[in-house]
């Protein structure tokens, strides 16, 4: 947690314009794993967008589905044995559609992904310098000398002191908070569009965790590239994100603005998840907590998938679930959503 | 490449080479003295009178004792001098001189045949896992690592000398003299002696290339764009040289101890030969020198390994 934090410091939201084309939107987009003869569904018809220059936290515990959603945007996921559905339409074009070339073409120059170990996203072997270069040489012909003074650059702006000399260590020379910092440089030096970032800071000490996020989200500022937050880290989301959208189960329960999202959440689960939080002022007594587990991806239940463990269950909820408008910008997956009083982090 | 934290290195694996040299060439030498025979009773010729066979020990220096015995040999080995064959009367390092070549010639060639074959063969299976060539790869690995060399040394030279008449079935040439002949009559002791080597450095290679690949560092190499050529030949590669090399240097010690058998199939007046020789004569002076040899060779190949390693890994240093 990046520290404890009760009251999250809302920064002022830009309100997106109706008008104003998404600039990735993902329709219905279910993945599943070739798993002995048949498949193990990981994620259902997933449905987002998102405006250009948008922060968007994607949050939910482990194994719901929030990493390889992230993952196959850029569709990274191994071809022979994942299965995507579903369309993500990035300005406009189909990536689930476009040939290996063309993806090629879209992943690092359109769409940038940072990872949550920066020690073994790395490559051990080349200076930090190569591998900044090289991400951007892929994309623009330009001769060493130049992808070098770029790197430098890249390294200056993701606040690495002594950029000249840093840029021919390897990644090994470096502490984890300078090797993420290497990551996001290397991420951006082609200028994304968007930048998928899973759980950035899950490896790092916590007082590194503060200044990485603190990067991320000036940069976005800075430069206009938007930015998918994969954490469960609520605090993260909180300072960086405009935006959070909640996944269960492989599903998208709740996608709200963060700070309505964080005083009055309308699902279930995510006020579940926002009460869990350790906080400051509970110094004492039972962190709250969710009862039960998430049911297995070969057992799913029909209908709600958090209804088991769902204290405002009732007969209804084993009906199937679409996402409805609750108020302006905000969907959730629970019919209830309209009746039910539920508790936030702020309050 | 030659900084001062590599030459300390240098320095110390020399420091640390002399101990395996001195307990190697003991060991060799007590089992020389263990097993039952004696040199004298050879040298004396048929007949010979006890006297004779005395005079012989006396004359050898063969009735002091083992550790004086193994102290002098051990003094002068020290100052370049390998003594004499008790046999022949050759100087040991004349004979050295001349069976050497032969043998590093035919171990550098079979290693050259092990990388040449086993790189592309491990490339390919590792390209493609689980597909028909990854598996047909597999299948030679296997055959590789179970026919013997000398049995399929016997082989080659019934179909590629006796059968076709393509090349020489025994004996060597020195590549100094005739370098063609030479490399003719090399290649198919090589190639025997590269069987095992081929199977090993494509079945490792497979699976390092394999695991680097599925990696979070090439999953970061996708992100940025970079095509599959690029990642496996720039990145994979560069990151599994380490582990290449590693069997490449086992590899290279173990074929200069199976050499031996080969040489005797092909009837190559190398190492080989020399030792064998030596030791059913109990010509300990012999013996003794080529194991010093072999010790000192083995030696600098690790350490040359060592250096290599640092070279391609910078986390190793120091």
């Amino acid at each position: 947690m990046t520290g404890a934090i009760d009251i999250p410091v809302a920064h002022a939201a830009p309100r997106i314009e109706a008008s104003q084309p998404p600039l990735l939107e993902v329709r219905d987009l279910s993945l599943s794993f070739a798993a002995g003869r048949g498949a193990l569904p990981i994620t259902r018809k997933v449905s987002f967008s998102i405006a250009p220059g948008e922060r968007v936290g994607l949050v939910g515990e482990s194994g719901c589905g929030k990493t390889v959603t992230g993952l196959s945007l850029l569709r990274l996921l191994p071809a022979q044995s994942a299965r995507i559905q579903g369309d993500i339409l990035f300005n406009g074009t189909n990536l689930a559609t476009l040939s290996p070339r063309q993806m090629r073409a879209v992943r690092g120059r359109e769409i940038a992904m940072i990872f949550q170990e920066p020690m073994s996203a790395l490559d051990p072997v080349f200076t930090v310098g190569d591998q900044i270069s090289e991400a951007y040489r892929i994309h623009f012909p330009v001769s060493r000398a130049e992808g070098r003074a770029r790197s430098i650059d890249a390294l200056r702006e993701v606040g690495i002191p002594a950029p000249e000399r840093r840029c021919d260590e390897y990644p090994h020379q470096l502490s984890g908070g300078m090797r993420q910092r290497v990551m996001i440089a290397m991420a951006l030096i082609c200028k994304p569009k968007l930048l998928v970032a899973d759980e950035p800071t899950t490896a790092l000490d916590v007082t590194v965790q503060a200044q990485i996020t603190d990067l991320l989200r000036s940069l976005s500022e800075r430069t206009g590239t938007a930015l998918i937050f994969i954490t469960h880290d609520l605090g993260v989301v909180a300072e960086t994100c405009t935006r959070m959208i909640t996944m269960y189960a492989g599903e998208v329960v709740e996608d709200a603005p963060v700070d309505d999202v964080l005083m009055r959440p309308r699902h279930p689960y995510t006020s579940g998840l926002l009460r869990s939080r350790p906080g400051l002022s509970q110094r004492r007594g039972v962190l709250a907590s969710i009862p039960g587990r998430v049911p297995s991806p070969s057992a799913m239940p029909p209908g709600c998938r958090f209804r088991a463990r769902c204290p405002h269950a009732m007969a209804g909820c084993e009906q199937d679930q679409p996402m409805i408008g609750v108020e302006a910008s905000r969907t959730v997956r629970c019919w209830r959503a309209p009746d039910l009083e539920l508790q936030g982090a702020v309050t | 490449m030659l900084n001062s934290s590599r030459l300390r290195i240098i320095g110390r694996r020399l420091l640390q080479a002399i101990p395996v040299v001195v307990l190697s060439t003991f060991i060799v030498f007590g089992l020389l003295k263990l097993v039952p025979g004696d040199v004298a009773v050879t040298l004396a010729g048929d007949n010979a009178s006890d006297q004779r066979i005395a005079e012989i020990r006396e004359l050898y220096g063969l009735n002091q004792p083992f550790f004086l015995q193994y102290g002098s040999w051990l003094w002068k080995a020290a100052h370049g001098d390998l003594s004499s064959s008790l046999i022949s009367n050759e100087a040991v390092l004349t004979s050295i001189q001349r069976c050497l070549p032969h043998t590093l010639l035919i171990v550098a060639l079979a290693l050259f045949t092990a990388m040449l074959i086993g790189i592309p063969l491990g490339i390919a299976a590792a390209t493609k896992p689980g597909s028909w060539i990854d598996g047909f790869v597999m299948a030679i690995a296997s055959l590789g690592v179970a026919v013997p060399n000398f049995w399929l040394g016997m082989l080659l030279v019934a179909f590629f000398s006796l059968q076709l008449n393509w090349l020489p079935a025994t004996g060597a040439v020195s590549l100094m003299k005739d370098p063609w002949a030479s490399l003719s009559h090399a290649i198919l002791p090589a190639v025997a002696l590269a069987s095992g080597g081929i199977a090993e450095v494509a079945r490792q290679l497979r699976s390092s290339l394999v695991e680097i690949l599925s990696s979070q560092q090439v999953r970061t190499l996708h992100a940025k764009g970079l095509p599959p050529s690029a990642i496996l030949w720039r990145h994979g590669l560069k990151n599994v040289s380490v582990n290449l090399l590693t069997v490449v240097s086992l590899l290279a010690n173990r074929m200069l101890a199976a050499t031996v058998v080969v040489e005797a199939v092909f009837a190559i007046p190398g190492m080989g030969g020399l030792i064998v020789n030596g030791a059913m004569n109990r010509d300990f002076p012999v013996v003794q020198g080529v194991v010093f040899t072999m010790v000192l060779i083995v030696v600098t190949l690790n350490l040359l390994t060592d250096i290599l390693y640092s070279v391609l890994d910078p986390r190793i240093s120091s």
